[in-house]
């Protein structure tokens, strides 16, 4: 009864699998806190997006389908920025522009195209937070290992004591594309040594 | 910082769009793996983005700002982004058929490419005047071009060494790229 669900955090993770929403994947995860803010957000815009669209996709024409899924998009953004900005102004100010840029994150234009208008408000509810969880999985994981290796801490309680050294690149930029590129070729490894197990 | 050579030299190598700010990495990864596409990418890239910050600086300065709707800007720069880039290609296709045909595959990528956006929204959020938004837009699509040239060569060298099958592809792409930043991080705090 929750296949949709499942299927978003581990077979089907935007993130690892489908190599999507790559940007906000390395811009966002310097800390563990802003990578759950992200993740928050996006799950948000995406059960609504999804939710919206599997409701009026029998009055969408098919040919401005993609700019009507825009517009829809862009409104829950914009919703959701201003409501982060009244409630948690600190993550707000340290995401900046990438709360706007989910507009154009593709994982949810994907999600409408290739899932909402095809099923009903149940399946899609499940499978935006099915989604939704996944790639924020996916975040958490790329920010623990930055933020605990870079700075000694997480979610800003020193974790390692006084002594430890904190390896400074791995919060820059530099270290967001390193540690991603790890991250991808421990998922590469696990998925090579399932595929000849299993086949 | 606010001349139009800091600016210009800012956008290439302090911030660059890539590497420092992560924005248009889709088209970073994905349209790298030869040179030919990727300076069809980067010319895509530039002529949407300084026609869309254009656009958009008109938009903002004339229709949003006076009647106090701002917090619209989103909504209104993808529209008239993706808009812009449909008119573009429709022109391009009737009157430029060989330069359609350099970069044609490559400009409805671009509505989705959170680059243009970012600076669209970058520049206002700067307060940068109509010049100095231009220059913004001049000096970051150098700057992408710069990064996803520079990239695509040392990725057609990937393609021969040994190395274990997970680093393949992405893996040992985001590692390289992890190097070209490190290389620019030297150029931080200068302004």
């Amino acid at each position: 009864m929750l296949k949709e669900l499942t299927k978003g955090i581990i077979k089907e993770n935007p993130l690892f699998v489908q190599l999507l929403g790559v940007c906000p994947s390395l811009a966002t995860t310097g800390s563990l806190t802003n990578a759950l803010g992200m993740g928050a957000a996006f799950t948000m815009v995406l059960i609504g997006s999804n939710l919206i669209i599997s409701a009026i996709k029998s009055f969408i024409p098919e040919q401005v389908r993609i700019p009507s899924y825009i517009v829809v998009i862009a409104s829950l953004v914009t919703v959701i920025e201003m409501l982060m900005e009244a409630f948690v102004p600190d993550i707000y100010a340290s995401l900046g522009i990438f709360i706007p840029l989910i507009v154009v994150n593709c994982i949810i234009l994907g999600r409408a195209e290739a899932f909402a208008n095809k099923h009903g408000l149940w399946d899609s509810l499940q499978d935006a937070l099915g989604m939704g969880i996944g790639f924020s999985l996916a975040l958490a994981i790329i920010a623990t290992f930055r933020e605990l290796l870079g700075t000694g801490k997480l979610l800003g309680i020193p974790v390692f004591g006084p002594d430890y050294q904190p390896i400074l690149i791995l919060i820059l930029p530099a270290g967001a594309f390193i540690t991603m590129g790890f991250v991808f070729a421990a998922v590469n490894y696990l998925r090579q040594r399932s595929e000849v197990r299993h086949g | 910082m606010d001349s139009t050579f800091g600016i210009i030299f800012g956008a290439i190598f302090v911030t660059n769009i890539i590497l420092s700010q992560f924005l248009g990495l889709c088209s970073f990864l994905g349209v790298s793996k030869n040179l030919k596409n990727a300076l069809g990418m980067s010319a895509a890239v530039a002529f949407v983005m300084i026609l869309a910050t254009i656009l958009s600086w008109v938009i903002y300065y004339l229709f949003l700002a006076p009647y106090d709707l701002v917090y619209l800007k989103t909504l209104v720069f993808i529209l008239s982004i993706a808009t812009l880039v449909q008119l573009v290609e429709m022109f391009m296709k009737k009157n430029m058929p060989t330069l359609h045909k350099a970069m044609g595959v490559f400009l409805p990528l671009i509505t989705t490419n959170c680059a243009i956006l970012g600076i669209a929204l970058i520049n206002v959020q700067r307060d940068y005047t109509f010049i100095q938004s231009i220059t913004n837009a001049i000096g970051t699509a150098a700057g992408y071009t710069m990064a996803i040239v520079l990239f695509s060569c040392l990725r057609e060298r990937l393609e021969c060494p040994e190395m274990p099958m997970c680093m393949r592809n992405l893996p040992i792409a985001l590692i390289t790229a992890s190097c070209m930043s490190i290389a620019l991080m030297g150029m931080s705090g200068i302004h």
